[in-house]
């Protein structure tokens, strides 16, 4: 796997500007692409096209669920709309016109989630979107991609303009560590080994993927073969890539900055306890909302780090081991 | 060149007992504002939208969607009487495997423009996608059908500001103002008086008719289609249930759908004429 090289002096970049610049890159491709924002322009980097292209950018004002209306409009009039906002108002507040507008119509309308997660920092838990991808994850037709970093996150918005049908896009607010290089590969739905490992497997996405590798280093010094993959699209799910995890390793750890209940993991949990059932234990959010805080901070107070993921790795090597007595 | 006046009228007769049957047939669905609906859409279908039941993905056509999906029987028997699918498969209305869904769905039957029932949604989309028509230099229009009960959604409250702000003249709104919606009357459960004043206070042209005057519709329409600094709303005054003297005005008619014999009486009053009350 095409990965910067870990040791080189690591380089940091949101992935809201992957987007941004995705995104113009999509419009350069595609006359179709257009742009909707409601009201945070600048903040989930869509300047840039707005700018470059005035007439494909549509200023929809603090109004998420004509936001997500608009979009499906011009999705009847094959447009190619990208629909931008904070995840907690979209999809948080249009998860109605999402289902029944977007995806039961299956017209080809892109949701922007931007600001997810704890990393919002101190805005606090109103704008700390945690929920959002149990909230996608339910409706038929959608595909969810959480991306790693930016440039991954660059990737994803060519892919989903490529790609004929509604999808979520999750974004993060602080800059994340550069993973992926131009030439890692990059494909909706198929799951990237980022690290090989037969002892247990991490499967991480958005920012919990560098915890993930730090966390799989640190173990390798205690002895322990750790897989790492990132699960940058939630659905459809490589069920294929978690299922030979399953198989291989025989335990599994999950990490995302997400609820616990509905995320990733649960995802991930659906498909390994229906066809190869192994110890699994999901990182994330325990069954609270978050506060006002930084980054760091707020990450660490709940339990979104490398720490977090090497315990969790311990528990399930020891189920891991009972079952083999 | 306008339809005459008595082909309108038959149309119109046609396509009410047309929802009675598929309403009865089904045993559940919403008669009361459908009949109130049922000039309107006549007129649209039959003399006003630029579309070709053959070609229903004809891209110059014209476009009508439906915010209030639950009237969808009034849309079908039209879709129907037009030509866009066979007349009798109106009675599959809410069956399984049916292509006439409980509420319309994008792509299951031909004809139906936007999938809709929660309201507030179809209004939104259809900004979108006149908007989207305008980009391309397209001169097909809009047309979107929304409820007075739909008018306490507050997304339909966002899209009068987009609309009016994006000067859409393309599109056209018709509101069925029939004063009732399940629970009662409009003015019992929530207010929305003075509708008019409060709609050209929102940059839209604003136009007033009695719903189920032919001239008046079509002066109106017409109206709208001169109009290109604003989006048009026509306040179209209906009874809803009209033409079963019965249902008329009787918000209990909502969505409630006729036994077999009110079904039969009902047939008869529309075959007669003699439910009418005006």
């Amino acid at each position: 796997m095409q990965l910067k090289s870990l040791s080189e002096s690591p380089t940091f970049t949101a992935n809201r500007d992957g987007f941004g610049q995705g995104l113009l890159e999509a419009a350069a491709k595609n006359s179709q692409v257009v742009g909707l924002c409601a009201d945070v322009t600048e903040s989930v980097r869509m300047l840039p096209f707005a700018q470059q292209f005035p007439a494909r950018f549509i200023e929809v004002g603090v109004a998420e669920q004509n936001l997500v209306g608009v979009a499906a409009g011009l999705a009847l009039a094959g447009k190619i709309p990208f629909a931008a906002s904070y995840a907690v108002f979209s999809p948080g507040r249009s998860w109605d016109q999402l289902r029944v507008s977007v995806c039961y119509s299956n017209l080809n309308v892109k949701i922007i989630g931007g600001h997810t997660g704890l990393n919002v920092g101190p805005d606090g838990a109103t704008h700390q979107a945690l929920e959002d991808i149990a909230l996608t994850r339910v409706l038929p037709n959608l595909t969810i991609v959480v991306p790693c970093d930016a440039e991954e996150a660059r990737k994803a918005t060519l892919a989903m303009a490529e790609h004929t049908g509604p999808c979520y896009l999750r974004l993060g607010r602080e800059k994340v560590q550069d993973l992926t290089t131009a030439e890692t590969p990059f494909k909706l739905a198929q799951a990237l080994t980022f690290r090989q490992g037969s002892d247990c497997t991490i499967i991480a996405c958005g920012l919990m993927v560098q915890e993930a590798l730090k966390a799989a280093t640190e173990l390798e010094t205690e002895g322990l073969s750790i897989r790492v993959i990132n699960l940058h699209t939630i659905k459809p799910l490589d069920t294929q890539t978690v299922l030979q995890a399953a198989r291989e390793t025989g335990a599994i750890v999950t990490a995302e900055e997400h609820q616990q209940a509905g995320g990733m993991g649960s995802a991930v949990a659906e498909v390994v306890s229906a066809e190869y059932p192994v110890p699994i234990k999901i990182v994330g959010v325990s069954d609270t909302f978050g506060e006002s805080g930084t980054a760091p901070q707020l990450l660490e107070k709940y339990g979104l780090t490398a720490t977090a993921i090497k315990e969790a790795v311990k528990v399930v090597l020891e189920k891991k081991r009972q079952r083999q007595r | 060149m306008p339809t005459p006046i008595d082909t309108l009228v038959a149309k119109a007769q046609a396509i009410r007992e047309s929802i009675i049957t598929m309403v009865a047939t089904a045993k559940s669905g919403h008669p009361g504002g459908a009949l109130g609906m049922a000039d309107i859409f006549t007129l649209l279908y039959f003399e006003t939208l630029r579309h070709d039941p053959q070609k229903p993905n004809w891209p110059e056509r014209d476009r009508l969607l439906l915010s209030n999906g639950h009237i969808c029987p009034v849309l079908y028997a039209t879709l129907a009487e037009a030509g866009y699918f066979p007349k009798d498969e109106v009675l599959t209305l809410r069956r399984l495997n049916t292509r006439l869904q409980g509420h319309p769905h994008l792509g299951s039957l031909p004809g139906v423009e936007n999938t809709s029932g929660p309201l507030g949604q179809g209004f939104s989309q259809a900004c979108g996608l006149a908007y989207g028509l305008q980009m391309d230099g397209r001169d097909s229009r809009v047309f979107c059908i929304t409820s007075d009960g739909e008018h306490e959604e507050g997304q339909v409250w966002e899209a009068y500001l987009f609309a009016a702000k994006y000067k859409l003249s393309n599109l056209t709104v018709l509101i069925d103002r029939n004063h009732i919606q399940i629970d009662g009357r409009n003015e019992d459960i929530m207010p929305l008086e003075p509708l008019a004043e409060k709609l050209q206070a929102f940059g839209w042209h604003v136009l007033e008719v009695d719903g189920h005057n032919f001239g008046e519709i079509r002066q109106a329409l017409r109206t709208a289609t001169e109009e290109t600094a604003h989006p048009t709303v026509i306040i179209c005054q209906t009874i809803p249930g009209k033409g079963v003297s019965f249902m008329e005005n009787k918000y209990e008619w909502h969505g409630k759908a006729p036994n077999s014999e009110e079904a039969t009486e009902a047939l008869r009053q529309l075959q007669s004429g003699s439910g009418y009350a005006a």
